[in-house]
């Protein structure tokens, strides 16, 4: 199990290689900055320390819960561009509707219960805090 | 007791400053949030509305009535917005 909270890009490929090794599926989902509204890029402010142990609690959880092999999660914070990725989970386990299943709950858990804080940047300068959605909060209700 | 409080985005700006430190008696987070109001009208304003505001207690997500003795770090913010 990996977890890692960094303002650099990742290397998706390089992080794979050899992820999941021995087991039967491996699920892998990339969120990217979307160009919403002219939207030139986000920030993203976090929680040094609580940001990691949260994260690891929840990919803790999930290889408890869906007997995964592995988990990796990734996640920036500081300025990202419109386009770039800002986050990433991969799940390994012997078949695939578990891995499946970790990887939606992991993204769901991450929403709302991760300590970050996205503001949006467009040409003309910082705009306001992204409100959290009250349909991110439900969606925990599904596990 | 000493406690470092921490704010985060939108209640960081309010208030004017990432984090400070505190001596208070407050036995739970209710006590400490009416404590930090009347530090300033900034404090005051940013956590009026407590429906809008998080805390996490030693780093551990937590509610009002969360008890502090023996806390080192209490941190404010809004609804997180990660992923």
């Amino acid at each position: 199990m990996r977890v890692l909270v960094q303002p650099e890009p990742f290397d998706a490929a390089a992080l794979l290689d050899g992820f999941g090794a021995g087991a039967g599926a491996v699920v892998t989902f990339t969120g990217l900055v979307r160009a919403d509204d002219g939207l030139v890029a986000l920030e993203l402010e976090h929680y040094p320390g609580m940001t990691e142990a949260a994260l690891t609690q929840h990919a803790q959880a999930a290889m408890d819960r869906f007997a995964l092999t592995d988990a990796l999660v990734v996640h920036r914070h500081g300025r990202i561009a419109a386009g770039e990725p800002i986050m990433m989970v991969a799940t390994a386990a012997p078949h695939r509707r578990a891995a499946f299943d970790a990887a939606d709950f992991l993204m769901d858990w991450l929403k709302s219960r991760a300590p970050f804080w996205k503001r949006e940047i467009g040409p003309e300068g910082p705009r306001g805090w992204v409100a959290a959605k009250a349909e991110d909060e439900a969606a925990l209700d599904r596990w | 007791m000493t406690i470092d409080v921490l704010y985060f985005a939108w209640l960081r700006e309010r208030i004017g400053v990432p984090r400070e430190r505190v001596d208070t008696a407050a036995a739970t987070v209710r006590d400490l949030v009416a404590e930090l109001s009347a530090r300033s009208d900034w404090h005051a304003a940013a956590l009026s509305d407590l429906s809008a505001v998080r805390v996490a207690v030693d780093q551990r997500l937590g509610d009002l009535d969360a008890p502090l003795p023996g806390a080192r770090e209490v941190a404010f913010f809004p609804p997180m917005t990660g992923g």
